[in-house]
C-alpha cells in the first residue's frame, strides 16, 4: 500500500464545505489569492512556473500544459483559452466535481492561464448534460464579474479578460478538442483536419487557441500560491502534483479520489478502505478499465501498477481521463462489450466512413451474438472489422479515421476476445434459435441469453 | 489548378516516389493528384478537385512515408513533400481500400440494376476495381423513405447516399447556397434538406454530377436511359453567353442530358440548371419540323414544302428590293445560331440581298462597335487573385450564372476585390466588397466621382463608395464587367460608364456580359449594322470582304444600316418592305412592346426562321423551321470571344434545315451563291475571310485547344502544315475568284496552306483593321421629378422564353407573377401596403400590377422583371429613352 497524505490540490475545498461553489465560502478558504499573486507577475514568469512544475494536461493525453501555451505563435492575437469541460467518456465525473462544487477555483484558473498567455477571452464549454454544473458556473461567473475578478480591468489592473459559458449539445466528439472549436463556432461538432487546424496555430475562429482540461485550470490557484517547487515535490518522475480518478463499477464505494500521482497504485485505489474499498460483497475482480472506455482492459495481475501514464501505457493500456470501471466475476463480458462498442457507435459523428459504419457494425454483430443468432465465424469477422478501422490492432492504435473515437471501440472486443475467448464460444455455438429476425425487431426467448444470465454493466 | 502547377513554378518542384517510381510534384500538390497525373489512380469519392479536400471517405487512404516510416494517409490531404514516398498498392493501402469500400457497401442498397447510376457509379467501379468481391455483412441494412424530391429538378434517395460531403460541400462552398445539409449523427447521419426550404439553387444540377452514387438523380434523367447505351459528344452550352463546355448525352435519336466538362479557362465542370436542363426543348414535341406559310392574310399557318416555302421568301424579298431597295429589308436575330450560320446569314444579307438593316440584338445589349472595340478581357484575367473588377452590368447570377461562379470563386477564395455598381440589389451584391447603389442613367458620374477627390455623389453610400475608392486607389489590376442592367436604361449609359473607366484606369479590360446565347459570335459574324465578319467595319473591310466574297465593293451596303430599333421603327413607319426574324421574338424580348406590334403589323412580308412558334414569328406569312443546337455541328463564341466547338449529336426534327442551309437556299432562289456546302468548308473561309479569325479553323484542330480559342489567334509561330490544311481545302471557285485582288491574304499557288503562313511569306499583313472603340455618346439624365420612380427592368434566370418553356424540368421554375418592387419606405410614403394593385404608368403606357416591399431596392426606385407569367414591363418602356420614369398610384 502507497497511500499518501498528500495535499488535496483540487478537492481539498469541495471535501471540507458544502457551499464550496459560493464566492463566500471560496474568499475565505484562500479563494482568488493565486489570482492576486499572478498578476504580480510577469505573464512569462507563470508559464515559466507551470513548465516549473511540470504540470501535465488532465484530459487524457497528458501534454505539459506550460509546453502547450508556448505553442501560441508569438505577436498574433487576439488568441483564446478554451476550456474543454466537455467530459462525456463513460465513467468519467472528475471535472463535473470541479464544475459543480468548486466552480470558482476553475474560474481563477482561468484568470491566471489567460494572464499567462496573453489573452482577453475564454470560452468555457460545459458539457450539455451538465445542468447543475451549468447552474452553478453560471452563477460563479456572475458573482466573479460582479466581484471584479472577471470583466474590465480586473483587481484594478489594466487587464481585462470576458469568459463566456458555452453550453454543449450532447455529443462525446466535442470533447476532441477541433470538434469542440468547431462546435463552439456554431458548426457541427466534427473534427478538424491537423494539419492544418492545430488549435494553437489555427483554433477558434482560425485564431490561436489554447484548449485546456477544467482538472489541468483548476491546478493553477494552488500552483500560483504554493509554488512550483512545492507542486513538483509531489508525484513520481514524469507525473507531478496530484491526480483526480473517477472509480465506478462494482466496488463498494464508487467516487472521485484525488491521489497522488504516479505513486498510489490501482490496488490502493480499488481496495483502499480510504478510497473505493474493495469489490463489492468481496466478489474476485475479472476486469477494469485503467483510464475511460477506450482503453483496454486491465486484470488482476496489473493492480500493482501505479497510476502513472508511462507505467500504464507500457502495459499495454492508459491512463486517459481518469475514469476507473471495475468489473468484478459475476460479468458477462460480451455484454460488457456490446455496452462499450454501442457508446462509440452512438457517439460517433458520422464523418470517417470505417468509424461511421464500422462502430455500428460491430454493435450489431455482438447484438446479434448475444440474441443468440452469432455465428463461429464472427468472432474473426468482428477482429478483422476492428482491424479495418485500427489496422493492426495495434498498442498504441493506428487509425483509418481522422480522430480516435472509431479505434476507441476496438480495444475491448479485442481484448476481450483474446482474455475470454470462451465466453464468446458459449454463445456462438449455442444451438441456434428458431425464431426469425424481422428486420432487427425482437427474437423469441434465446435459448444462450438465460444459459450464461450474466450481468452486463 | 493543381496539374498545370508545375509547369508555373519549376523552382518549387518535390521529387517524390509513387509505387518505386520517382515523379515530380508541385511543392503543395495533393498527393492523389501527382499520383493521378502520373497514372496512378488512387479511388477517391469525397475528393473533387474543384473543391477543398475534406479526408471523409477515407478510400484514398494510401501508406505515405515522410521518414518516420509508413503509415496510412488520406492522399486527399497530404501535400508532396521532398523525399515523400507512397505505396498505393502495398497490402497495408490494399487492406484499407478493402476495408472502407466494404463499410461503405454496409449501408448501400444493391439496386444497382434499378438505379441510373448503375454503369457510370464510382462506386461500382471502384468496387470493381478496388473493393472485396463479397460482403461479410448479414444484418438488415438501414431503411429510408426512396426518393424524396428535395427541389423541383433533384431526388435524393439517401440509402443510397455515402455521405462523402460533395453535394453539400458544393452547395456551401461554390454555390453559396447551403440549403442541404448533414442531418442527425454517426450511423444515422443523412443529407437532407430543413423542412419547407428546398434545395432552390440554380446550381442544383451539379450535385447530381458530382455524386459519387446514385443518391442524387435528375428528375428528367430519371429512368430514361442507361449510360451504357448513351452516346455522347462535346459540346458547349448556348444558354447564354458563358460559354460552359458540356457533353451531350443521347439515345434513340434523343437528347437525354448534358453534363459538365472541366473546361479550365471557362466553367470547371458546372453549370447552370437552365443550361443543365433546357435540353428538354430539343427533342420538344412542339419543335417546327416542316415550314409554314400563310398563303392570304388571316388564314392561319399551314405546313408547305421547302422548295415553295423558299421560292415564297425569295419572291416576297425580291420584290421588297425592286419595290424599297436593299434598305427595304430588314433581319433581327441571329444569336442562337452558330457562328458559321451567322456567317452565311450575314453574307446572305450583305452580300446577296446587300442590306445592312441587320442586328443580332433586340435593343437588350450594347452597340455592336463598343462591344467589338472595347479591350477584351478573358474570365481567367477578371477572376486572376489579386485584383479588382469592376461590375457594371446585368445581375450576373441571373443571366451568366456559372460567371457568378467564376467570380464567387474569386471572391471568396482568391482575395478578389468586386466594386458592383447597380441600381438595386443583385445576386453579386453579397459578395461586392464594395456595393454601389447607382441610380438609373447616372454610372459614368459614378464612375469618375471613384476616382476624384469630392463626396460620395448624391444617393450612393458613403462608407460604400470611400471603401471602393481606397480599392481603386490601391493599385491592384483592373478589369470590368459591363453590360445593360436594366432595359429601362439607355446602353448609352454603360458605353458612357465603360469610356470613363477607360480615360482613368487605361489598362483596364473589359468582359462584356451580354447574355443571349452566341451574340458575340453573331457580332464577330457581320449580324450587326456597319459591321462586317470579322469585327470590322463596313468602310474599313469593305475591300477585303467584297474580295474574298468574290463581289465588286459597290456590291456590299454602301451606307451603315439600321439596329434593331431602327429597323422596327421604319417597319412601324411602313418604311421597311420585309422583316426576317432570325430566331428572335421582338415581341417579348424588345423592351418596347408597343413599337415590336406595331413593327410587326406594319411590314408588307415577315419571315420567321425559328425552332419554335413564338408570339412574334406566329405573326410570320412565311416560317422556317431551323435544325437548332445538338443537330448541327459549328462553333459557337463565348463572352471572352473564346470559339468553341458544338457538337452534332441528334437528327433535326422533321425536314428542319440547319440555318446556313437555309441562307444558302434563299441566296440560290435570290440568283446568288454564297458558296458553301458544308460547315468545315464554312469555318475555312470565316478564317479566310474575317480578319480577327484568321487561323482560327487550323488552331481549333489543334487537339491542345480543346478548351477553344479566343479570337483574335495569337499570331504564334507558323503552323506545321498537317495542322493547317486540316479540315477541307479552299473551296476551288473561291481560289479562282480571289487572284484578282492581292491583298486577299489566303491563297497560295496551290492553295492549300492559309493565311498565317502567308503574313510571313507576303510581307505584313493586309487585312484590315478591326473595329476601334467609337467615340463615347453624351449622357444627362434628365431630372426626376418628385412624384416619379425611376424604372429598372431586369431579367430572371428562368423566363417565359420559349426554349425554358419548352423544357418541363424548369418551365415551372419560372416565377408565377412579377410585381412592382418598391422600397419599404416608399411604400408607406405612397400609403400602400404590399400585395396592394397600384396602376403605373409611364410616357409609353399604364397598366395595374402588384406592388411588394423589397429592402434591396433603394428609394425612388421601381423595379420590374421583364418576359415572367403578366409580366408587362415592355408596356411601360419606350425605346430609346435614356431613363425611364413611372408614376405609382392606387387604384380609384
Amino acid at each position: 500500500m502507497t497511500i499518501t497524505d498528500a495535499p488535496k490540490i483540487v478537492t481539498g475545498r469541495l471535501a471540507a464545505h458544502d457551499d464550496a461553489h459560493t464566492i463566500a465560502r471560496y474568499e475565505a478558504t484562500d479563494g482568488y489569492k493565486g489570482l492576486r499573486a499572478a498578476l504580480q507577475r510577469a505573464p512569462q514568469s507563470i508559464t515559466d512556473e507551470v513548465k516549473a512544475a511540470s504540470l501535465l494536461g488532465r484530459g487524457g493525453a497528458g501534454f505539459p500544459a506550460g509546453v502547450k501555451w508556448g505553442f501560441c505563435p508569438p505577436g498574433v492575437f487576439p488568441r483564446y483559452l478554451v476550456v474543454n469541460g466537455d467530459e462525456s467518456e463513460p465513467g468519467t465525473y472528475k471535472d463535473r466535481i470541479l464544475m459543480e462544487s468548486d466552480p470558482h477555483q476553475l474560474i481563477e484558473g482561468i484568470l491566471i492561464a489567460c494572464y499567462a498567455i496573453g489573452c482577453s477571452q475564454a470560452f468555457l464549454y460545459c458539457r450539455g448534460e451538465m445542468a447543475l454544473a451549468h447552474e452553478r458556473l453560471g452563477e460563479a461567473l456572475n458573482e466573479a464579474y460582479a466581484a471584479g475578478y472577471v470583466g474590465k480591468n480586473i483587481l484594478g489592473t489594466d487587464y481585462s479578460i470576458d469568459i463566456v459559458l458555452h453550453w454543449g449539445a450532447g455529443a462525446y466528439i466535442v470533447g476532441e478538442e477541433t470538434a469542440l472549436i468547431e462546435s463552439l463556432e456554431g458548426n457541427r461538432g466534427m473534427p478538424r483536419l491537423k494539419p492544418p487546424f492545430f488549435p494553437a496555430a489555427k483554433g477558434v475562429y482560425l485564431q490561436p487557441t489554447v484548449v485546456n482540461n477544467v482538472e489541468t485550470l483548476a491546478n493553477l490557484p494552488w500552483l500560483m500560491q504554493h509554488g512550483a517547487e512545492a507542486f513538483h515535490a509531489l508525484g513520481a518522475e514524469n507525473s507531478r502534483g496530484t491526480r483526480m480518478f473517477a472509480v465506478s463499477g462494482h466496488v463498494k464505494k464508487p467516487g472521485v479520489y484525488e491521489v497522488e500521482f504516479g505513486v498510489t497504485t490501482f490496488r490502493d485505489l480499488l481496495y483502499a478502505p480510504i478510497y473505493s474499498g474493495g469489490i463489492r460483497g468481496d466478489r474476485a475482480l475479472k476486469a477494469f478499465i485503467p483510464g475511460g472506455a477506450s482503453a483496454p482492459l486491465f486484470y488482476e495481475e496489473h493492480l500493482d501498477l501505479p497510476l502513472e501514464a508511462g507505467v500504464v501505457g507500457k502495459a499495454g493500456s492508459m491512463l486517459g481521463s481518469g475514469a476507473i470501471v471495475v468489473m468484478d466475476e459475476t460479468t458477462d463480458m460480451v455484454k460488457a462489450t456490446r455496452n462499450l462498442v454501442r457508446f462509440f457507435a452512438r457517439e460517433s459523428c458520422g464523418k470517417c466512413t470505417p468509424c461511421r459504419e464500422g462502430t455500428t457494425w460491430l454493435e450489431r454483430i455482438l447484438d446479434r451474438i448475444i440474441d443468440g443468432h452469432g455465428r463461429p465465424e464472427d468472432i474473426d469477422l468482428l477482429l478483422d472489422v476492428c482491424d479495418n478501422i485500427s489496422p493492426g490492432l495495434l498498442w498504441p492504435p493506428k487509425q483509418t479515421t481522422i480522430c480516435p473515437l472509431g479505434q476507441s471501440a476496438t480495444p475491448s472486443i479485442v481484448g476481450t476476445i483474446k482474455r475470454f475467448p470462451e465466453e464468446y464460444e458459449r454463445y456462438v455455438n449455442a444451438p441456434f434459435s428458431t425464431t426469425v429476425a424481422i428486420n432487427g425487431a425482437a427474437y423469441l426467448s434465446p435459448p444462450v441469453a438465460a444459459a450464461t444470465g450474466g450481468s452486463a454493466e | 489548378m493543381t496539374d498545370t502547377a508545375p509547369a508555373r513554378d519549376e523552382v518549387s518542384t518535390v521529387t517524390v516516389t509513387v509505387n518505386g517510381t520517382a515523379i515530380e510534384a508541385a511543392k503543395g500538390e495533393l498527393v492523389i493528384d501527382a499520383a493521378e497525373r502520373n497514372g496512378v489512380y488512387i479511388p477517391r469519392f469525397c475528393y473533387h478537385h474543384r473543391m477543398k479536400p475534406v479526408g471523409m471517405c477515407r478510400m484514398c487512404l494510401v501508406e505515405i512515408d515522410t521518414g518516420r516510416g509508413p503509415a496510412l494517409q488520406p492522399s486527399c490531404m497530404i501535400e508532396c513533400t521532398d523525399g515523400m514516398s507512397v505505396e498505393t498498392e502495398s497490402p497495408v493501402s490494399k487492406k484499407a481500400q478493402d476495408g472502407v469500400l466494404e463499410f461503405l457497401l454496409v449501408n448501400h442498397p444493391l439496386d444497382c440494376p434499378v438505379c441510373d447510376k448503375g454503369g457510370e457509379c464510382p462506386l461500382q467501379d471502384q468496387t470493381m476495381s478496388y473493393g472485396p468481391g463479397e460482403s461479410r455483412f448479414i444484418e438488415e441494412k438501414r431503411h429510408l423513405e426512396k426518393p424524396i424530391p428535395i427541389s423541383q429538378t433533384v431526388f435524393l434517395d439517401r440509402e443510397r447516399c455515402i455521405l462523402c460531403d460533395r453535394c453539400t460541400r458544393f452547395a456551401k462552398d461554390v454555390a453559396g447556397d447551403p440549403f442541404i445539409h448533414f442531418q442527425d449523427r454517426g450511423n444515422d447521419s443523412q443529407v437532407n434538406t430543413f423542412p419547407d426550404h428546398p434545395f432552390a439553387s440554380y446550381f442544383s444540377g451539379n450535385t447530381v454530377q458530382i455524386c459519387p452514387v446514385g443518391a442524387l438523380t435528375a428528375k428528367p434523367f430519371r429512368f430514361k436511359a442507361r449510360p451504357w447505351d448513351l452516346d455522347q459528344v462535346e459540346s458547349t452550352c448556348t444558354s447564354c453567353s458563358v460559354g460552359c463546355r458540356v457533353v451531350i448525352d443521347s439515345s434513340r435519336d434523343e437528347v437525354l442530358r448534358y453534363s459538365g466538362v472541366d473546361s479550365d479557362p471557362v466553367n470547371w465542370s458546372w453549370l447552370c440548371d437552365k443550361g443543365r436542363f433546357d435540353f428538354e426543348y430539343v427533342n420538344d414535341d412542339g419543335r417546327l419540323t416542316e415550314p409554314l406559310l400563310r398563303t392570304d392574310a388571316g388564314q392561319d399557318l399551314a405546313p408547305a414544302k421547302w422548295s415553295y416555302a423558299l421560292k415564297t421568301a425569295a419572291t416576297a424579298i425580291k420584290g421588297g428590293l425592286d419595290r424599297s431597295g436593299p434598305a427595304g429589308v430588314g433581319i433581327i436575330g441571329g444569336a442562337r445560331l452558330a457562328n458559321e450560320d451567322a456567317y452565311a446569314w450575314a453574307k446572305l444579307a450583305k452580300g446577296v440581298i446587300g442590306t445592312d438593316n441587320v442586328d443580332a440584338q433586340l435593343d437588350d445589349g450594347l452597340p455592336a462597335a463598343f462591344v467589338l472595340g472595347l479591350p477584351r478581357a478573358t474570365i481567367d484575367e477578371v477572376c486572376a487573385p489579386g485584383g479588382t473588377v469592376v461590375v457594371y452590368a446585368p445581375d450576373i447570377k441571373e443571366e451568366l450564372p456559372v460567371l457568378f461562379l467564376r467570380l464567387r470563386h474569386a471572391a471568396v477564395e482568391d482575395g478578389v476585390k468586386i466594386i458592383e455598381l447597380a441600381a438595386t440589389d443583385t445576386g453579386l451584391t453579397p459578395l461586392a466588397d464594395s456595393s454601389l447603389r447607382v441610380r438609373p442613367g447616372e454610372a459614368a458620374d459614378v464612375v469618375a466621382a471613384l476616382f476624384g477627390s469630392g463626396t460620395a455623389p448624391e444617393g450612393v453610400d458613403p462608407t460604400a463608395f470611400f471603401h471602393a475608392r481606397t480599392l481603386l486607389a490601391g493599385g491592384a489590376r483592373v478589369t470590368a464587367v459591363i453590360g445593360r442592367p436594366s432595359l429601362a436604361e439607355s446602353a448609352d449609359v454603360a458605353v458612357a460608364a465603360a469610356h470613363r473607366l477607360l480615360e482613368l484606369v487605361p489598362s483596364v479590360t473589359f468582359l462584356p456580359a451580354l447574355r443571349r446565347a452566341n451574340v458575340f459570335g453573331a457580332l464577330d459574324m457581320g449580324l450587326a449594322p456597319g459591321i462586317l465578319p470579322g469585327r470590322v467595319t463596313l468602310d474599313e473591310g469593305r475591300a477585303h470582304v467584297a474580295s474574298g466574297w468574290s463581289l465588286a465593293t459597290k456590291e456590299l451596303p454602301t451606307e451603315t444600316g439600321l439596329d434593331t430599333r431602327g429597323i422596327l421603327e421604319a417597319a412601324a413607319n411602313g418604311k421597311l418592305d420585309t422583316l426576317v426574324l432570325l430566331g428572335a421574338d421582338p415581341l417579348a424580348d424588345f423592351p418596347d412592346r408597343d413599337l415590336a406590334e406595331r413593327a410587326l403589323t406594319g411590314v408588307r412580308t415577315l419571315i420567321a426562321v425559328d425552332l419554335f412558334l413564338n408570339e412574334s414569328n406566329r405573326k410570320a406569312d412565311i416560317v422556317l423551321p431551323a435544325a437548332g443546337y445538338a443537330t448541327t455541328e459549328g462553333t459557337t463564341t463565348n463572352l471572352e470571344g473564346r470559339v468553341t466547338t458544338l457538337g452534332q449529336k441528334i437528327t433535326a426534327p422533321g425536314t428542319a434545315r440547319a440555318d446556313w442551309i437555309i441562307a444558302a437556299d434563299l441566296a440560290g432562289h435570290l440568283g446568288g451563291d454564297l458558296g458553301v456546302e458544308s460547315v468545315a468548308q464554312l469555318q475555312d473561309e470565316i478564317s479566310r475571310v474575317a480578319p480577327s479569325h484568321a487561323g482560327l479553323a487550323a488552331a481549333l484542330a489543334d487537339p491542345a485547344n480543346r478548351d477553344g480559342v479566343v479570337v483574335p489567334v495569337p499570331a504564334g509561330p507558323p503552323q506545321p502544315p498537317e495542322h493547317a490544311v486540316e479540315g477541307n481545302p479552299a473551296d476551288p471557285s473561291h481560289r479562282g475568284a480571289a487572284e484578282g485582288a492581292p491583298a486577299e491574304p489566303v491563297l497560295l499557288a496551290d492553295g492549300e496552306v492559309p493565311g498565317e503562313r502567308l503574313e510571313h511569306e507576303l510581307g505584313p499583313d493586309p487585312a484590315p483593321a478591326t473595329v476601334t472603340l467609337p467615340a463615347p455618346p453624351s449622357v444627362a439624365a434628365p431630372v426626376r421629378d418628385a412624384y416619379a420612380h425611376r424604372l429598372v427592368v431586369t431579367r430572371k434566370l428562368y423566363d417565359h422564353g420559349t426554349l425554358v418553356q419548352h423544357s418541363p424540368a424548369i418551365a415551372a421554375l419560372a416565377a408565377p407573377s412579377s410585381p412592382l418592387r418598391l422600397n419599404p419606405a416608399d411604400l408607406d410614403r405612397l400609403g400602400i401596403a404590399s400585395g396592394d394593385r397600384v396602376r403605373v404608368t409611364s410616357e409609353r403606357g399604364s397598366l395595374a400590377i402588384d406592388v411588394v416591399a423589397d429592402s434591396g431596392v433603394p428609394k425612388n426606385v421601381a423595379a420590374l422583371v421583364l418576359d415572367q407569367a403578366g409580366g408587362a414591363a415592355g408596356q411601360l418602356l419606350t425605346a430609346g429613352s435614356l431613363v425611364t420614369d413611372i408614376r405609382v398610384e392606387t387604384q380609384s
